[in-house]
């Protein structure tokens, strides 16, 4: 087992492909939830090996891309302060923020600087304790493990300059959200293998009878997606509405029982606002009361995300983008005005997010 | 930031606060990641690492199933006449 190869192998592609065109005898439409999905649907061009009548939808989940342009700003500000250093993900130095971005505020003689894990921030935090080290972390239930640990660790240390700005959103409630939506054309959903991996599946057989939607609980290289795609499609046809894992090698219906006790120890599930989605019930954490001297947005008296607003570029589609309503080459500025190099929002920024994902493996589509 | 790729556990160590951490290859990269979710964990197994945690241990048993279900496939359609020759990866 080789783990990834074994996954893309071309005849593989193609005796599932066949199997879908062979399924399929009506139109569905079907969103992949995660951005990393995106990137591999984008990536290895697997619409045109679809029968005509499936539609696939890109879904918000690209953390970067649903963080509220108001996170942002106000790491942009704790980062302008002085005494406070900020450390976040790669990904996010380059969300335009109202007044900028990370990487400019670091122009301005911000301390900005780029981790790979919150335990790195962590590092940071015991190197330089004459400095208060704020860790801007979003993400979805992959990373709250990670930033739960940071947050232990330091709590376990006494290492009182360390502090969490999080923008941690939960997918379950999005995924109820898009599938509650009365305007709602999807019909199927992939959700997303990682996540599952860390909080298991349990509250999804409920949502599958609610909406009466399948879930496809799928994986990330070609081969998951076009099984996960194959399994939903079958349900459908049959008029079934259940969830079924296809990404078995990494995801277990309990999830990863030590990782969800540590999400719940250090943080309380609240409500939160996607970007594009507007506040999603249930669809966030904070950092519990316990734990409060750790959480950036108390120590530094910020106000609540779900009340701060901010501006968006007029000229960025991201909400429309993020909803599944526009495809990122439909947008006007889409390799024009917005680039990687010079994006107008996150989902052009993100390694996830689906303008990114168009924009760096379907370009010559357009261009055709 | 949500790597999808997985890694080979190469080496685990315990270190401050009794925290087990181990060093895992990507390809030809190699990092350090906490294992504190994954204490079960062995040299040699294939962990999804998110943000420099260990968030799953794969299921080998559970990869071979899945991809039985394709070869199963595969194997039905063997019959046909092929529109052009497998490019066999020796993969089955």
């Amino acid at each position: 087992m080789r783990w990834v190869e074994e996954f893309r192998d071309p005849r593989a592609i193609r005796a599932l492909a066949d199997a879908l065109a062979a399924a399929t005898t009506r139109p569905w439409t079907i969103m992949e939830v995660c951005g990393g999905q995106t990137h591999t649907i984008v990536r290895w061009s697997l619409p045109d090996l679809l029968p005509p009548a499936i539609e696939l939808i890109h879904g918000p989940g690209c953390p970067v891309c649903v963080t509220p342009i108001a996170a942002v700003d106000q790491a942009r500000a704790l980062a302008l302060r002085g005494d406070v250093t900020l450390a976040t993900f790669g990904d996010m130095v380059r969300v335009p923020g109202s007044a900028g971005d990370l990487l400019s505020a670091r122009a301005e003689g911000a301390d900005v600087r780029v981790v790979s894990s919150p335990l790195d921030a962590l590092a940071l935090a015991r190197a330089r304790r004459d400095r208060t080290l704020v860790m801007f972390a979003v993400g979805f239930e992959t990373t709250a493990p990670a930033t739960a640990a940071a947050i232990e660790l330091a709590a376990r240390e006494g290492l009182d300059n360390f502090a969490v700005l999080a923008a941690h959103v939960r997918v379950p409630p999005a995924a109820a959200m898009i599938l509650g939506d009365p305007a709602r054309r999807v019909q199927g959903l992939l959700a997303a293998g990682h996540v599952c991996a860390v909080v298991g599946t349990e509250e999804y057989p409920a949502l599958c009878e609610r909406f009466a939607a399948p879930i496809v609980v799928t994986g990330f290289e070609p081969v998951d997606l076009l099984a996960g795609l194959l399994a939903c499609v079958r349900q459908l046809e049959a008029g079934r509405a259940e969830l079924e894992i296809q990404y078995r090698r990494a995801v277990r219906p309990e999830g990863n029982p030590a990782a969800r006790a540590a999400i719940a120890r250090v943080f309380a599930v609240a409500d939160a606002p996607w970007r594009g989605l507007g506040v999603v019930a249930g669809g966030g954490l904070r950092i519990r009361d316990a734990l409060a001297r750790f959480d950036a947005a108390r120590r530094f008296d910020l106000a609540p995300l779900a009340a701060a607003a901010a501006a968006e570029d007029a000229r960025c589609r991201a909400s429309a983008v993020l909803r599944g309503l526009l495809r990122p080459p439909q947008c006007p500025e889409f390799a024009a005005g917005c680039t990687p190099e010079r994006p107008l929002g996150a989902p052009m920024v993100s390694s996830e997010g689906a303008c990114a994902a168009y924009y760096r493996y379907a370009r010559r589509h357009e261009s055709a | 930031m949500c790597l999808a790729v997985p890694g080979r556990l190469l080496e685990r160590w315990l270190g401050p606060g009794d925290v087990a951490y181990g060093r895992v290859a990507f390809g030809a990269v190699r990092r350090e990641v906490c294992l504190a979710y994954t204490p079960q964990a062995e040299v040699g197994d294939y962990l999804i690492v998110h943000v420099g945690v260990a968030i799953q241990r794969l299921d080998e048993e559970a990869a071979r199933q899945a991809l039985a279900l394709w070869a199963e496939i595969d194997a039905l359609a063997v019959d046909e006449p092929a529109s052009d020759p497998p490019e066999g990866t020796g993969s089955r």
